[in-house]
């Protein structure tokens, strides 16, 4: 009860003028950061933090946070109408949001985005709001191997539930893995992989990796047509958007369904780029469309942003309650925090809660003003797919070209994009999926360290991994999603001995 | 290598497939080569920094030598993508390829000015007039927005030098 007249209070602090006008500010810079590929919430939270010097701190995080929304508002929108995601975790988006836009539905898939996003925020600020310090308390017991499990779980679920070849997705993954694994090992300081090539040492980044494999893959995909562009008979509207909004409650179980992976995974701290990931990979599976997904299915949309922004919005918990960032952006949030003398942690919910409180109201309000800014915006975002694709498309490789750029400062990365996009474009005619190798790239890291942690802790003995309940329970669901097909198969041969009856063909017989 | 069908000529899907699985496989060799230079085995830290990619590095052995195999057995022979397609690709592919060549030498802005310019007047036949507002444009508005707004720097060449920028 104690939270809730907390609450109101701090909706009093969020709704003065000043505060509204900083939101509106924060979501605008936002979405423009999330819009332009390499920059990202982070990038753009940390570069826009001198602004906020000169408000109160309030008003200061207020702003900045609304950047980080607006940012998480803006990826989906180059993913779905260019095939480019403006951050890792609209790459799911691109998988279905693109064909839809090619389809002439850039309209729906634009909508069902950002109204996804802000249904998945919602439902994590409303978790925050009510369970904050339980669930925080919960997430630390999270040791290495658990850490390494939640990664093999999304990393079994690619190759089990992807429609193209098992072994095709497990070279793309590999490859993946080991293109993460060039550079310093972060375990031992030592160099690997780098053959004496110093441009090497920082590793391939995944957002090169990314801007190559799709931007730059797509853009040549494109072309074997001549310069036709197919997604320019888009038709946006009012009707649009208020169309896909009658349609968009038949999906409520994905909402929910992703809602609740994303605060998982925003928490634990795996982040929003997995979140999308697993949540697009069970949405296929369970969907009674599955079969379509990839082919411009709205609830492979739904899915991956409802996810994306669950998971962003609940790593802010972990950074307010026990000063622990759950994301790279919520590390820069707490930068910010500190340099207006604010210790985040238990005690700022006791010292600080006017601030506390006010920031958790503008979470409601940021929301809700972010969305009505980016429907608002749909038919000017549209509108840019009627621009003729010989205009369009030198223009996108020069964004590509500045977002590989501004990554590390570096030519040579520019130079990496190219080939990662050649790399896309034969990877994708021949059949291999080029998520998993995203994927792996990012997660490459993280996962090899929390599985050399886990070896060291056992001296090198794998039943770690099945030490106990929780990560016994996340890898045998990981072992269950990689082996689904034949257990799958099984079942419906066992089926069809008992009844009697012949068993239909094809492999996504279920 | 070509392939014909319908009348169309280009090269077989098969043999690009089992091309790429081959360059797959080779870049497995290539991380299983660097991970023993690395050390696969236990120090004492642990699995020394080598270990997890000799691995990762087998599997993608293995994985490309099923598809390889699996490429060779396949029956269909239709083409990758008609000569014709392939040259349009090219058309896109080495312009870019010269404009990110020259970005060291002239900077971004000259360089995207010029391959916008390139792109719209060869391939999309735009009169002067528009080629010209949209190649001087887009740079300006990439200055204004990375450079003065977002402060990032982009790479500059001998005539922002000269302009002062």
């Amino acid at each position: 009860m104690e939270e809730l007249t907390n609450l109101f209070h701090g909706f009093a602090v969020a709704l003065m003028p000043f505060n509204i006008l900083v939101m509106v500010i924060g979501i605008v810079l936002g979405v423009i950061i999330g819009v332009l590929p390499g920059l990202g919430g982070a990038n753009g939270v940390a570069i826009l933090l001198p602004l906020t010097f000169s408000m109160p701190p309030t008003s200061a995080i207020i702003m900045l946070s609304c950047i980080y929304w607006g940012a998480l508002f803006g990826g989906a929108i180059t993913s779905i109408l260019f095939n480019i995601p403006g951050e890792p975790w609209s790459v799911a988006t691109t998988f279905d949001g693109y064909p839809m836009a090619q389809q002439g539905k850039a309209g729906e898939a634009l909508t069902a985005a950002f109204t996804s996003s802000f249904v998945g925020a919602l439902f994590a600020i409303i978790m925050i709001t009510l369970v904050a310090p339980l669930v925080a308390r919960f997430a630390l017991e999270f040791g290495p191997p658990e850490k390494f499990a939640v990664y093999f779980l999304a990393f079994c679920s690619f190759i089990g539930l992807s429609k193209e070849p098992a072994f095709k997705t497990v070279a793309a993954m590999m490859l993946g893995f080991a293109l993460a694994a060039v550079g310093l090992d972060s375990m031992t300081g030592q160099l690997r992989l780098t053959f004496g090539f110093t441009e090497m040492l920082n590793g391939f980044d995944f957002l090169i990796a990314v801007i190559g494999l799709f931007g730059i893959g797509e853009i040549l995909l494109t072309m074997e047509d001549g310069l036709s562009f197919r997604g320019s008979k888009a038709k946006i509207n009012l009707r649009v958007v208020l169309q896909t909004w009658k349609e968009l409650p038949r999906y409520w179980m994905t909402s929910l369904r992703s809602s609740v992976i994303g605060c998982w995974m925003g928490i634990t701290p795996a982040g929003a780029t997995p979140a999308s990931f697993m949540s697009y990979g069970i949405a296929k599976r369970v969907s009674k469309n599955g079969k379509n997904f990839g082919n411009g299915e709205i609830e492979g949309v739904i899915a991956p942003e409802t996810a994306a922004h669950a998971a962003g919005t609940a790593a802010l918990l972990p950074m307010l309650s026990l000063g622990v960032p759950g994301s790279p952006t919520a590390a820069v949030l707490l930068g910010g925090l500190l340099i207006w003398g604010l210790q985040p942690g238990p005690m700022l919910f006791v010292e600080q809660k006017e601030f506390v409180w006010g920031l958790i109201a503008s979470m409601y309000l940021g929301n809700v003003v972010g969305l009505l800014i980016v429907l608002t915006c749909v038919p000017f975002f549209a509108a840019i797919l009627r621009i003729p694709f010989s205009i369009v498309a030198p223009l996108i490789l020069v964004l590509c070209a500045i977002g590989a750029y501004s990554v590390h400062n570096s030519t040579f990365d520019v130079m990496l994009m190219l080939v990662f996009g050649v790399i896309g474009y034969l990877l994708k005619k021949c059949n291999y999926p080029l998520a998993p190798l995203v994927l792996a790239i990012v997660l490459g890291d993280k996962a090899e360290e929390a599985f050399r942690q886990s070896l060291l802790a056992s001296q090198g003995a794998l039943g770690v991994f099945f030490s106990n309940g929780l990560v016994g329970t996340i890898m045998a669901l990981g072992l269950i999603a990689l082996f689904w097909s034949p257990i799958n198969a099984g079942y419906a041969r066992l089926r069809s001995a008992a009844t009697g009856r012949p068993r239909p063909a094809g492999p996504d017989y279920e | 290598m070509s392939a014909s069908t319908d009348g169309n000529l280009g090269p077989s899907h098969k043999l690009v497939e089992a091309g790429v699985a081959l360059l797959i496989g080779a870049a497995g060799v290539v991380v299983i080569v660097g991970s023993i230079r690395a050390g696969i085995g236990w120090g004492a830290e642990g699995p020394r920094a080598g270990f997890f990619p000799f691995y990762i590095g087998l599997f993608i052995v293995l994985a490309s030598v099923i598809n390889l195999i699996s490429a060779l057995r396949a029956r269909h022979h239709h083409l990758f993508a008609e000569w014709s397609q392939l040259g349009h690709v090219m058309s896109v592919l080495i312009p870019s390829a010269l404009f990110v060549g020259a970005m060291p030498f002239i900077g971004l802005y000259v360089s995207s000015a010029l391959f916008i310019g390139w792109f719209m007047r060869r391939l999309g036949k735009y009169r002067w007039l528009t080629v010209f507002a949209v190649a001087i444009g887009a740079p300006v508005v990439t200055y204004l927005v990375f450079e003065r707004w977002f402060l990032v720097p982009l790479p500059k060449g001998p005539l922002e030098d000269l302009l002062g920028l």
